[in-house]
């Protein structure tokens, strides 16, 4: 890439007139960029931001999708912060929260310090296919992959025997209890592994010298990683921390797969809680004012975060 | 020394520890799918008799072949008009900065942390006026907007990053914008354009809200979306659903293989940019 682009630099700038750029040909056609623009802002402006001005719109009003809509105020809003069925979808999704964020993060740490020790370069790269892997498959698939393993046959209850703990075998995604860890099992499963290869890079990336400061001032493996490590990857942290929460947000394939919301109501996430309120239930006004509520969660919980990454330009 | 030993043993068996754990699931998929149809096999144990025509029932089951078509044909819908959208808006963006380009960029900006539940409600009401509900067009053409956000971000950045110096050539010998983006730019936007296409790629043929609310028939959706159809009808034969699930998988996980490096690279860069 590197290459070609220094061939194209440089035969440009041969066949300009010698140093004619002094003047600096700054002809910036103000408006011209706009054509360029248009297109993508015309599929961007139905697609997405006129739903949202919808959704917005929607949200005040009760309406069965069919009849005329009648204007509720903020009953809706209401009622997704007071209605249990609706109060407690957001209850789990901050429980999912700590396991699709916290685990792939935190484990993803640690995976990716070791995968720096054991240094084989074939290593590194078959850890990184391999660890990537459930970013290719369809959550959907990965939902019945998982569905299967926890199930009352499955893979877990196989192990759980064989080593003597039968009596706490059970169908993990029908149980009460174990329903929601499970659910927030499978995706972190899914994260573990993207978290991992993007802290194994920015590990790669601090400067060795850093390390050498640290061990002359004495410190050990462990105070290494909290002194040099970690303040080093603030940057690859919070991008982990966003994309693992917005995935936790958003949660909507595993969990129509797995346990559509059930047994009960102990896995229901908003996304789910959205699709049923509007496609089911007729509620099409409930159903906006809980997916704008979860539109505003999702840019509450990232901002703070953004914050917190060292903002080096545009990246 | 030992005690280094000791560490990289402790490593390796972690690192296998998770290895395996990420592949559990797939090999326990494959061991079912080798099953009886119709039986409840226990999570991991290879069958006495692999039932391998299981694939074939499922391929029919399913009608694999028309679902494999319709996904092939929604990405070709949606990838290459959103590049192209995607690179002359970035381009726009990230290099002829156009009076209140600024305000343009931010307005994509906001679209990107967007949970698709958050429009999908009012998308349903305007596809079907539109009337193109359960039509590919219904999948098509709402993705290309909601990938707008991050696409163009992602090629605004690449444009950011080239020389200025390279268009002031290009302009003193008398190149016209179009000519510019055209004979100069585009060319050399090739790595970010491939990564850019393998990601969305990936995106479509996974979606799978738009396609199960947007369309009913099966053979009319997504791989993803045909799956969640194919588990309502078969999710009581669960050799035949593993055997489907299988199915739906490997396309991807083969393009996977082939370009493995690409799309581990499109992958990281993907999330640092999103």
């Amino acid at each position: 890439m590197n290459r070609t682009m220094i061939q194209a630099v440089n035969t440009a700038t041969d066949s300009a007139p010698r140093r004619a750029l002094t003047t600096r040909a700054r002809h910036r056609p103000s408006h011209l960029g706009w054509l360029f623009l248009i297109p993508a802002l015309s599929v961007y402006g139905i697609f997405v931001l006129w739903p949202i001005l919808q959704t917005i719109r929607y949200s005040f009003y009760s309406w069965d999708g069919v009849d005329k809509p009648q204007w509720a105020g903020l009953r809706n809003f209401r009622a997704v912060f007071t209605d249990p069925q609706l109060t407690s979808t957001l209850v789990h999704v901050a429980e999912l929260i700590l396991f699709f964020t916290v685990i792939p993060v935190g484990l993803g740490l640690v995976l990716a310090a070791i995968m720096q020790r054991v240094t084989s370069r074939r290593v590194t790269s078959v850890a990184r296919a391999v660890l990537i892997l459930p970013q290719i498959v369809p959550l959907v698939a990965a939902g019945i992959a998982w569905s299967w393993v926890l199930s009352s046959s499955g893979v877990v209850n196989q192990v759980l025997q064989a080593i003597g703990l039968r009596h706490i075998t059970r169908a993990w995604l029908g149980d009460f209890t174990t329903a929601l860890p499970s659910v927030g099992l499978i995706g972190a499963w899914v994260l573990l592994g993207l978290c991992t290869v993007l802290l194994s890079v920015g590990m790669g990336k601090i400067d060795a010298s850093l390390y050498e400061a640290a061990v002359l001032d004495g410190a050990g493996r462990i105070r290494e990683f909290f002194a040099v490590t970690l303040p080093s990857m603030r940057n690859e942290i919070a991008v982990c921390v966003t994309v693992t929460m917005i995935s936790a947000l958003s949660a909507f394939d595993i969990v129509y797969i797995t346990t559509q919301g059930g047994p009960g109501n102990a896995t229901m996430v908003p996304g789910l809680k959205v699709y049923q309120l509007a496609f089911f239930n007729r509620q099409v006004g409930l159903a906006s004012a809980l997916a704008l509520v979860l539109m505003v969660i999702v840019i509450l919980c990232i901002m703070p975060v953004q914050s917190l990454s060292r903002r080096s330009g545009d990246e | 020394m030992t005690e280094r030993r000791q560490e990289t043993l402790i490593s390796s068996v972690l690192l296998a520890a998770v290895f395996v754990v990420t592949l559990l699931p797939f090999a326990s998929l494959f061991t079912t799918a080798l099953h009886t149809s119709g039986t409840y096999p226990t999570g991991l144990s290879w069958p006495k008799h692999p039932q391998w025509h299981n694939f074939v029932d499922a391929f029919h089951a399913a009608d694999m072949g028309a679902i494999f078509l319709s996904s092939t044909s929604i990405v070709l819908g949606v990838v290459p008009v959103a590049i192209v959208l995607a690179t002359l808006a970035g381009f726009a963006l990230g290099h002829l900065r156009p009076r209140g380009g600024r305000a343009a960029f931010a307005v994509f900006l906001a679209g990107l942390t967007l949970p698709l539940e958050g429009v999908i409600v009012p998308l349903y009401y305007e596809i079907r006026d539109f009337h193109l509900l359960n039509t590919r067009f219904a999948i098509i053409l709402p993705l290309i907007g909601l990938y707008m956000p991050f696409a163009v971000y992602w090629m605004r950045a690449h444009f950011l990053a080239m020389p200025n110096e390279l268009s002031e050539a290009a302009r003193i010998d008398g190149a016209t914008t179009w000519q510019l983006f055209w004979r100069i730019h585009l060319p050399l936007a090739r790595p970010a354009v491939t990564a850019l296409g393998i990601l969305l790629t990936i995106w479509t043929w996974n979606q799978f809200l738009l396609a199960i609310v947007l369309v009913d028939d099966p053979k009319k959706r997504t791989m993803a979306g045909a799956l969640g159809a194919f588990q309502g009808q078969w999710g009581t034969n669960i050799p035949l659903l593993a055997a489907g699930a299988l199915f739906i998988l490997t396309p991807m996980l083969i393009v996977f293989l082939i370009f493995q490096r690409n799309f581990v690279v499109a992958l990281l860069q993907g999330s640092v940019k999103g």
